[in-house]
């Protein structure tokens, strides 16, 4: 049996939640909104970019390599041009200098090792899937048939997986480069020599992040359409980043970047995968361009796990030195970062980030970080879920557990005895960021009171005493992160190639409504409703009068888009300060219409009245029209009450929380059972509540999932083995517990709405406390670490080997 | 799902699907399409044919003939789970068929489907080696029965010839006195088990009268763990006679390493399971 959706019942029930709203709410900012836009989105009836048609257009398919490493010794694509619908077939030779190597835009040293990359690869793949032809044609199953049709050898080269193998710098990924160390990036702040030298405790400890494949529900799309007759071209494409991509695709393609559209339409996840610049891209507008025709190519899940780029994959050696007492005095941390085969858009930034996160939320004296970004034969990695600062999180909050239990001291007094207290702030880190403010204290308090810590630490203590098969564990993770990257000079000082602004326009139409134009680019975020709360409590209209315009570089030409948590703390105070510029202007029509001094005006709700006489008085409504009109407007002025406004940040933000995790774990089986979940987060004031639980919710399921779930698996030839959701294994709402989510509010002193961005907290939270939760389950029977994630085996095996040597 | 070319055949009747795998050179037979369809979709299968079964009425349904319950091979998941006739008379099928990954593909892939794949990581083989099912087969020369011990024959193999129809199993009617559990052990919902065990006991008097034990995951095939039966029979119902009994759940077994579990592992947990599936069962 199948049901029809039913588009209007499903927008009546998200109508229906709105009533579940408290109805005394004065303000939008606060209120618990139904999203505006998921009725389209559940239903499908929106655009994905795989549903736009063109007519005349063509599909293109990808010939991938099978090899991790090879010369290409030949390669003949007669074949595929024989078969049926075929209309063009190309190898990296026939597109010749129309390829131009993809970008990276953070060059992190000035002597990185930047290799080329093009998007069909030349003479040499570097990875499974690594394109090596592409097969246009009328349809797309003619296209994938023809690929088999492609007569192709390869000469076999080592392949190399293993980050420190791969530095021995035996086996070369790029040969020309004599080196498979693409970088060493080092920061260093106080005497860590002597911190080290003369510590009462240090623990040592290596933690291995392991690689994650990002998998958007959406699988990546694109569609070039071209207009031969002015050399214009608009790309459709499922992407965090309409506008980094725009510039980059006139960067790296030449066109004139203002012959290009690009547009972001309704996108179906991202989580960082979508925030590149793929061979995809360049490769459609390519075609488009020497065909003159639209070409769309869509991933399928399989191509996805090769061509989409990966996340995290490190290697962390993290030491740190404290007092008997317990008081922290200092931190080194080596990374070694697997940048895949090759460097993407943000690849070597990604891990270097976790240079400002590793010290977390602790005091200290001393510090110090490397990184180095190693070449190996693998899919390329790049930003994904909270990019660097979630493995940074993992590693300082599970070597805060193993200090602990040296110290012999309970973890949450460890971390309570070294946080920055809430009266230190605002607060300078060793790593140099200034939190502008925080409340650990309040955060953690909420979360033990919910958890029920001492009452489950007295049963864990009974079950450890009575040997019980099934043995309780908790882990703990008080996390912070940086939002809202960034301000500009922040990134420049870090080589980034942009700037870290955000634009907002408003336009106010003759009848009152309003369009708000915004170059963040939701895809799932929910910012057509987060901003028109914004819009309407700043401008004083009703929620449905505002529409959110987003994700076209024709209609929105302005923006910097969406990753990590920036686009309320960035966007969001962008549209609130364009809104701003609207109404002071307003105000000087509304005090020409009212003939009463612009001093005068009150401003309220939508409402412009005279001081001391509240009849006199006149609606935005009533001056968008008045304005539109032109009539009767103070002299000189400009007809039009709309306003743009760019907004760089003055600093990060800074969103906090502490998440507490009960795990049990079957020592017979190594079974790991979330018992309970608590998280306290402290995402400053709130636009919509709904709107942050679901992203915390999504964020703890994503962050569960590397603890205990996910995992991209190359063996030593070079070949993803875990290459389908039934060997990575996603896991699904009936997989995870129920969360108990609650939050403390402390405002961001660095924006005016006091907002700090929720994107990413529930994702670089939880792995720790997750991962903490089991070692504390098992570690009095002698085990010392797992490594992620904490499949039943793992721990299993972990619990036989530490009995083992326990004989 | 972009499968390389094929030819479609939509089959009304038994005899009509058996012709036509009869006349082509090779053909698949789609019975909801669960595994197929993923096959044809990474391009590990490239069949000349598709014979489909979604419209051959006569291979859905579920009946009882005598002390034997009889289920239609192109019967769903879904519509097993909503038999009472199953519950009543066949509990270990609708455990077990419950746990058949999710709601979207309990109400497309079906029961006939997934026996004749023949996966050994799939959880109704091992419940049909452990009752003892019959499979009713018609090939180009007719109807024949084959008993469940040697309808799985290897890795992906089954005593179906390419040109035969699974056309439904018949299992015996679990009287009074039988309790039953299917213990699977995988680490997502939608994921195959890494082990499974399907358990039906008949208790008298507080020991064990009789049990019949098959493994999922255990081999190439279903496992039927005839080691751990002999020793429960007769014996007492408790943890520790069961645990002891259940050592034996590895004798016969050949478990492969993957990326989910090791051979020594799997090796382990089976002996757990067992012991946990029949404590439940006989519970």
């Amino acid at each position: 049996m199948t049901e029809e959706l039913d588009a209007g019942l499903v927008a009546e029930q998200i109508r229906q939640a709105d009533v579940l709203a408290p109805p005394d709410q004065t303000t939008e900012i606060g209120r618990r909104r139904a999203r505006k836009e998921d009725a389209k989105l559940v239903t499908g009836q929106t655009t994905w970019t795989d549903n736009i048609q063109f007519p005349g257009m063509l599909h293109a398919a990808l010939l991938r390599s099978p090899m991790a490493h090879a010369r290409i010794t030949k390669l003949d694509v007669s074949g595929a041009l024989q078969r049926p619908g075929v209309i063009a077939a190309y190898t990296a030779s026939d597109l010749g200098a129309d390829q131009i190597g993809l970008p990276c835009a953070w060059p992190v040293t000035p002597d990185m090792v930047h290799p080329d990359h093009h998007p069909i690869a030349v003479d040499e793949v570097r990875h499974v899937g690594d394109p090596v032809a592409v097969v246009v044609a009328r349809d797309r199953y003619s296209a994938a048939d023809a690929l088999e049709a492609i007569d192709v050898e390869y000469d076999a080269l080592p392949a190399v997986v293993d980050m420190e193998e791969a530095l021995k710098d035996e086996v070369l990924v790029h040969a020309d480069k004599g080196t498979n160390r693409s970088f060493t990036w080092p920061f260093e702040n106080g005497p860590v020599d002597d911190v080290f030298a003369a510590a009462e405790v240090v623990v040592e400890r290596r933690f291995i992040q392991q690689r994650l494949v990002p998998c958007a529900m959406e699988p990546r799309a694109v569609v070039v359409a071209p207009l031969p007759a002015s050399d214009e071209y608009t790309v459709y494409s499922s992407t965090q980043v309409p506008h980094v991509l725009k510039l980059m695709l006139a960067m790296v393609t030449g066109l004139p970047e203002h012959k290009l559209r690009v547009v972001a339409p309704d996108v179906g996840g991202g989580f960082g995968s979508k925030l590149q610049v793929y061979g995809e891209e360049v490769v459609c507008l390519l075609l488009a361009r020497r065909l003159g025709r639209p070409v769309k190519w869509t991933e399928s899940r399989s191509e996805g796990f090769l061509a989409t780029h990966h996340g995290r994959d490190q290697i962390q050696d993290i030491a740190i030195a404290a007092d008997r007492d317990g008081t922290i005095r200092g931190l080194k941390v080596e990374l070694k970062a697997d940048m895949g085969a090759y460097l993407m858009l943000v690849t070597p930034g990604v891990p270097v980030l976790g240079a400002f996160m590793f010290n977390a939320i602790y005091k200290m004296d001393a510090y110090r970080f490397t990184c180095t970004g190693v070449f190996t034969t693998k899919t390329p990695t790049d930003a994904y879920r909270g990019a660097g600062r979630p493995e940074a999180t993992f590693a300082i909050e599970r070597v805060m557990d193993e200090l602990a239990v040296e110290l012999g001291m309970d973890p949450l007094e460890l971390r309570r005895k070294n946080w920055i207290r809430h009266e230190e702030f605002p607060y300078t880190t060793i790593a140099g960021l200034t939190y502008d403010s925080g409340n650990y204290e309040a955060a953690t308090d909420r979360a033990t009171e919910l958890f029920d810590y001492e009452g489950l630490r007295a049963e864990q203590q009974q079950r450890r005493d009575r040997n019980d098969p099934v043995q309780l564990g908790i882990g703990i993770s008080t996390f912070t992160e940086m939002c809202g990257l960034a301000p500009s000079r922040v990134l420049g000082q870090l080589s980034y190639g942009a700037g870290g602004w955000e634009a907002a326009t408003i336009r106010m139409l003759p009848t009152g409504k309003v369009e708000v134009v915004t170059g963040t680019s939701p895809h799932g975020q929910g910012h057509v409703t987060s901003w028109s709360q914004i819009a309407s409590d700043a401008l004083g209209v009703p929620f449905e009068d505002v529409e959110v315009i987003h994700g076209d570089t024709k209609t929105a030409p302005m923006g910097m888009d969406t990753y990590g948590s920036r686009s309320l703390v960035v966007g969001g105070i962008a549209v609130h300060k364009a809104c701003e510029k609207v109404v002071d202007k307003a105000r000087r029509v509304a005090a020409h219409l009212l003939e009463a001094s612009e001093g005068d005006i009150d401003f309220q709700r939508g409402v412009f009245s005279v001081k001391g006489s509240p009849d006199a008085k006149v609606s935005i409504q009533e001056v968008a029209l008045a304005t539109f009109a032109a009539h009767n407007l103070p002299e000189g002025m400009e007809p039009s009450l709309n306003s743009d406004y760019v907004l760089d940040p003055e600093n990060f933000s800074f969103p906090h929380g502490t998440h507490l995790c009960a795990v049990e774990v079957d020592t017979e089986t190594g079974w790991v059972q979330i018992r309970k979940y608590v998280a306290v987060d402290d995402v400053g004031n709130v636009i919509n509540p709904l709107i942050v639980e679901g992203q915390v919710h999504g964020g703890l399921a994503q962050g569960i999932a590397q603890a205990l779930f996910e995992e991209g698996v190359y063996d030593a030839d070079g070949n993803l083995t875990s290459g389908t959701l039934v060997d990575y294994l996603v896991p699904a709402a009936s997989d995870l517990p129920e969360f108990v989510t609650d939050r403390t509010v402390t405002p961001s002193t660095s924006n005016p709405l006091g907002v700090k961005g929720v994107g990413e907290a529930g994702t670089i939270a939880s792995t720790p406390a997750v991962v903490n939760a089991v070692l504390d389950a098992v570690r009095h029977l002698g085990v010392q670490d797992v490594r992620m994630p904490c499949s039943p085996e793992r721990v299993w095996r972990a619990l036989h080997e530490a009995q083992a040597g326990a004989r | 799902m972009i499968p390389a070319e094929f030819d479609y055949v939509r089959a009304s009747s038994v005899d009509e699907a058996v012709a036509a795998l009869a006349g082509a050179g090779d053909a698949k037979l789609l019975a909801g399409g669960q595994s197929l369809l993923p096959l044809l979709r990474l391009r590990l299968a490239y069949p000349e044919v598709v014979v489909d079964l979604g419209r051959v009425d006569a291979l859905r349904g579920i009946r009882e003939e005598g002390d034997r319950l009889v289920i239609g091979a192109m019967t769903t998941h879904a519509e097993v789970l909503g038999s009472d006739a199953v519950r009543r008379h066949a509990p270990l099928v609708a455990e077990a068929t419950a746990t058949v990954a999710d709601r979207q593909v309990r109400h497309r892939g079906t029961f006939g489907g997934s026996l004749a794949h023949a996966d050994p990581a799939g959880d109704l083989p091992a419940v049909a080696l452990a009752l003892d099912a019959e499979f009713v087969v018609q090939g180009p020369s007719g109807r024949r029965t084959v008993p469940a011990s040697e309808f799985f024959t290897d890795y992906l193999q089954s005593a179906l010839a390419p040109d035969d129809v699974l056309v439904e199993v018949s299992l015996p009617k679990l009287g009074d006195g039988w309790g039953v559990h299917y213990e699977k052990f995988h680490r997502v919902a939608q994921a195959w088990a890494i082990v499974g065990v399907a358990a039906a006991v008949r208790r008298s008097n507080g020991s064990i009268a009789e049990a019949r034990i098959g493994l999922t995951n255990m081999g190439p095939t279903p496992v039927r763990a005839t080691a751990v039966e002999q020793a429960l029979a007769g014996g007492a119902a408790s943890q520790e006679a069961v645990r002891q009994a259940a050592a034996r759940a590895t004798d016969g077994a050949r478990p492969t390493s993957d990326l989910h579990a090791q051979a020594d592992y799997r090796n382990h947990l089976v002996q757990v399971l067992t012991a946990r599936a029949v404590l439940k069962a006989a519970g």
